[in-house]
């Protein structure tokens, strides 16, 4: 029987706050990857940025780790991890990716050393990490200084991209005016998510200010949260500062 | 303080529900955040009617089913509910504003129906006792239909409702219609001669957040095996997955059979 090749599925960005289309990324690249019936997807990851990435309204790193846990209570296989928001810096995302990718090695090696005795044959595959995303993160490759190439190179050789549409994007044109996405396509899973869905955080952000419901966008727990620490209270959470590059 | 008197105003949102989903309550959400917002008006309930059987839509589920669903999505909802009193009809009523349920409500708060939660008459009735007995026209809860713009075009589809019963609707009664972004309705309305004359009662709410979670799609997602998590309620999720609720032997239901409105209207105009 062909064994599947063990998947974990890691998500960046703000989570400023996390949002029901965030978790729902997860579950449409899970669905996306079984079906191919290559992989199996064991864990699910989400790494909330660091609050020196300056983006305009970002509210403390330990509210954003604290909500996405809030939001993730009820999964049975997505973590929130806080890491990259608990370095002295902004780090680029294929630093944080390898350094997940060092942990799953480290508790691979572990899990052998605790079993000697199983043959090479019997040892599951070591699991692959891969990047979980949106089409508009694909998009943003392109912009000019965001993302260093070498970089880009390194996400879609050494690790992957599971890439979920979005509306008003085509991942397929971005992969091919890339030479870099082109010559790695087939490291970059495209999902489809049928339901469209645009419940961007910037919306609830905005719906929050204006003292409106976000009720069923997002988790209950995360809005009493959010409600008993008075954030999003008005559009400006943070002074916005410059935005760095990649 | 500005003494200008509120309307109260209950939603009442029809439909199949099946299953139910974060959209069908977001739209509860976006009517009250808009109606509170005019000044003039006070949500002070909401209502999930679901269909009862007998409406012979293609794939509907039994009634119980969907009624459950739709108690679980609203638990941790303090002003949403659920009314059972359609979907226990053996017979369908497209005019169901029209049959008095929802009037009598209104008027008579000791008016009991089996199958019927207490909680919203017993609001009604405490309140009729502490206020003095003076005509208050503004004090009778007025009740509005709450949709998307689907059923707002569907008042166009032939045979489908009586333009009476239209008519009642929107002049008695009143709509309010959610719609996304870039919608028809507005256009619908201007089609319609009885929509556009009672167009001050009419309420389009824009949804700016896309959130397109159609029933059609769950039931989908779930023949096929894929996720439904963050669409739907945990609990609600957790109670189709425990009863095995959704297949491609459920989606035929009814298959081949006429909408029960449809063949009413279709057999009344034919004989």
């Amino acid at each position: 029987m062909k064994n599947r090749i063990p998947v974990v599925l890691l998500a960046c960005g703000s989570f400023n706050p996390i949002t029901n289309m965030h978790l729902r990324l997860f579950e449409v690249a899970r669905d996306h990857l079984h079906q191919t019936g290559m992989y199996q997807v064991i864990e699910g990851i989400i790494s909330p940025v660091n609050d020196n990435y300056g983006k305009k309204d970002l509210v403390p790193s330990h509210h954003r780790v604290t909500m996405a846990r809030l939001a993730l209570k009820t999964s049975d296989w997505i973590r929130v991890d806080s890491w990259e928001s608990e370095q002295a810096q902004w780090m680029e995302t294929v630093k944080v990716l390898r350094h997940h990718q060092n942990q799953l090695l480290r508790s691979a090696t572990q899990m052998e050393g605790l079993d000697p005795g199983k043959a090479p044959s019997d040892r599951a595959a070591a699991p692959e990490l891969k990047l979980l995303c949106g089409a508009d993160v694909l998009k943003s490759f392109q912009t000019p200084n965001l993302w260093k190439d070498a970089h880009i190179q390194e996400i879609v050789e050494k690790f992957g991209l599971v890439c979920v549409s979005r509306a008003g994007h085509d991942p397929k044109r971005y992969i091919l005016s890339s030479p870099i996405l082109c010559k790695y396509q087939h490291n970059i899973q495209l999902a489809r998510e049928p339901v469209l869905n645009e419940i961007s955080a910037t919306y609830v952000r905005r719906a929050l200010g204006q003292g409106q419901s976000v009720k069923y966008l997002l988790p209950d727990a995360v809005i009493a949260y959010i409600k008993n620490h008075g954030l999003y209270m008005t559009d400006n959470s943070q002074k916005g500062r410059s935005t760095q590059g990649n | 303080m500005d003494k200008v008197e509120k309307t109260e105003v209950v939603l009442l949102a029809c439909g199949s529900f099946n299953p139910i989903t974060n959209m069908h309550l977001r739209l509860f959400e976006l009517a009250k955040d808009y109606m509170d917002g005019t000044g003039k008006y006070r949500v002070i309930k909401g209502i999930i009617s679901p269909v009862g059987d007998a409406y012979k839509k293609k794939g509907l589920i039994p009634a119980h089913h969907r009624v459950i669903m739709a108690e679980l999505a609203t638990k941790t909802s303090c002003w949403v509910e659920v009314d059972t009193w359609e979907s226990l009809q053996k017979e369908h009523h497209q005019e169901k504003l029209e049959a008095g349920h929802y009037n009598q409500q209104q008027n008579s708060p000791v008016q009991e129906k089996p199958g019927r939660k207490r909680k919203w008459t017993e609001q009604r009735q405490n309140s009729t006792q502490k206020k003095p007995p003076e005509p208050n026209p503004k004090g009778v809860p007025k009740v509005k239909l709450l949709c998307g713009a689907d059923m707002l075009e569907s008042f166009g589809v032939p045979s489908l409702w009586k333009s009476e019963d239209v008519t009642h609707i929107v002049a008695d009664y009143g709509l309010i219609c959610v719609t996304r972004a870039g919608s028809n309705a507005q256009k619908f309305i201007y089609e319609s001669d009885v929509l556009w004359q009672h167009q001050g009662n009419i309420h389009l709410v824009t949804e700016w957040i896309s959130n397109d979670i159609s029933s059609t799609k769950i039931r989908r997602a779930l023949r096929r095996g894929q996720s439904i998590r963050y669409l739907v309620p945990d609990l609600v999720q957790d109670y189709i997955q425990k009863h095995d609720l959704y297949s491609t032997e459920s989606e035929d239901r009814n298959l081949g059979v006429t909408l029960a409105p449809l063949q009413r209207n279709t057999g009344e105009a034919e004989s």
